[in-house]
């Protein structure tokens, strides 16, 4: 139940007086409510749970991630696999 | 997929590994608080690929698990009713009552239907307004913007023939009764990701200094899960206090305002009682007394209807991180994911149910 998918919003409308839209995760798509993520446009992605976004992703956050994690990785490559093992 | 296969990356998640284990020189017990990240822990083995020094012990971060025996005892009661159409997310159909589950409701003729969102049980509401639709609103702080919205759209459409039968937990009490509980054995925290991007994270540095334990913030993918872990101990290790965010791409430090003002709106924060544990002060949410109207205890008259677990187990251990599901006697013997005999086992992201599924059935 707690495992949010994050997805790509493809599509935004209004249904019963909420904002509403269609969410494509990896090729699946469904409605989804984005009334709690008011400033997300088509293209970004969401964090989706029991059908309503819970919040936006941010994709600058999300790279940067990765780049620290992979500094980690070459740091060992550059010190050996061995080097300051305790 | 974008924003999942990047944080399944074996390479890197191994250089996390690594780093870990240079980072590492005591034993260390941390604690994580989601069912998600317990099942993505023991589904992917990270437990058993971390430097034995650290132990990872699982709280009572599945919602499904955590909703006491007399609650499903009372949701068994009112989907029974010829009038009632009882609405549910689906983990919830399977865990056993005292006498039965949801699905046998069905089997004999009861109308239990499983609902993908909260606002489809509003919908079947409008279809039918000769019928009586309950939801079942369980879940902790990110159901709960959702289970929200369902109430405060039946309001909007003016629909008297829908309620709710809430079950709403809060993780930041439950963190505060297990370290301070004396028998506490949990030293960091990695807290529930989609739990913060809804409350944001401005509720946890008071918890980590009042009892000197750090808590980072952390994701579901095995990479996110590792990263938590790698700041954890670099915590520990350094002997700071601190709150970190290892998931800041989903997670800000104020969380999701506008899903925060629909919940402070509909619900009001209460003591509950969580299966395994016992009643935790101000540790859930009910509905406003203006929302009264759209409770289904009050509706059906359920409100009185008590239970009694199974002497067996040891699920309140376990949630604690006092015990590992194999420690128990009844683990995989009278107990299984078909015949759950309590907290743990009813849903497959509760520690045994996760145990049993992945064949951890010694402490090896």
């Amino acid at each position: 139940m707690c495992l949010g998918v994050p997805g790509r919003v493809n599509e935004i409308y209004e249904a019963n007086g909420l904002k509403m839209g269609k969410v494509d995760f990896g090729g699946v798509k469904r409605e989804v409510c984005l009334e709690y993520v008011p400033e997300v446009e088509i293209g970004e992605y969401v964090i989706v749970h029991v059908g309503f976004a819970i919040n936006q992703m941010s994709e600058e956050e999300a790279e940067e991630t990765l780049d620290l994690l992979r500094q980690i990785i070459n740091i060992e490559d550059e010190i050996g696999p061995e080097g300051g093992v305790t | 997929m974008k924003y999942v296969s990047e944080y399944r990356d074996a390479d890197l998640v191994k250089g996390v590994l690594d780093e870990i284990c240079r980072t590492v020189t005591q034993p260390w017990v941390v604690m994580e608080i989601c069912g998600g990240q317990t099942h993505s822990i023991v589904r992917y083995g990270i437990d058993q690929l971390l430097p034995s020094e650290i132990e990872l012990v699982h709280g009572p971060g599945c919602p499904v698990c955590v909703t006491p025996l007399e609650l499903i005892d009372k949701a068994i009661a009112i989907a029974s009713r010829p009038e009632v159409i009882f609405t549910s997310y689906g983990d919830m159909l399977r865990v056993p009552g005292s006498e039965r589950d949801l699905f046998s409701v069905r089997a004999s003729g009861g109308d239990v239907r499983v609902v993908y969102s909260p606002l489809d049980a509003v919908k079947l509401a409008q279809q039918n307004p000769d019928r009586e639709v309950v939801f079942f609103a369980i879940g902790f702080e990110t159901t709960a913007p959702p289970n929200a919205m369902s109430v405060s759209q039946a309001q909007a459409l003016g629909l008297d023939n829908f309620s709710v039968l809430v079950s709403e937990v809060r993780v930041p009490p439950a963190i505060h009764a297990i370290l301070g509980s004396p028998h506490n054995r949990v030293q960091g925290f990695l807290a529930a990701g989609h739990v913060c991007a809804v409350m944001g994270y401005w509720e946890y540095p008071p918890i980590a200094e009042t009892y000197n334990v750090p808590i980072v913030v952390t994701g579901f993918e095995p990479l996110d899960i590792v990263r938590g872990v790698l700041h954890v101990v670099r915590l520990l290790e350094s002997g700071e206090v601190a709150v970190e965010n290892a998931y800041a791409r989903a997670v800000t430090f104020e969380g999701n305002k506008p899903a925060q003002a629909l919940i402070e709106r509909v619900f009001e924060t209460c003591d509950r009682k969580w299966r395994g544990i016992g009643v935790i002060p101000q540790s859930g949410w009910k509905l406003r007394p203006e929302f009264a109207a759209f409770d289904a205890e009050r509706r059906f008259q359920v409100a009185d209807i008590q239970a009694e677990e199974s002497p067996l187990c040891i699920a309140g251990l376990i949630l604690q991180g006092l015990k590992k599901p194999h420690d128990c006697e009844a683990f995989g013997r009278q107990c299984t994911p078909e015949h759950p005999l309590g907290a743990t086992m009813v849903s497959a992201e509760g520690a045994c149910a996760a145990y049993y599924r992945y064949g951890r059935f010694t402490n090896e």
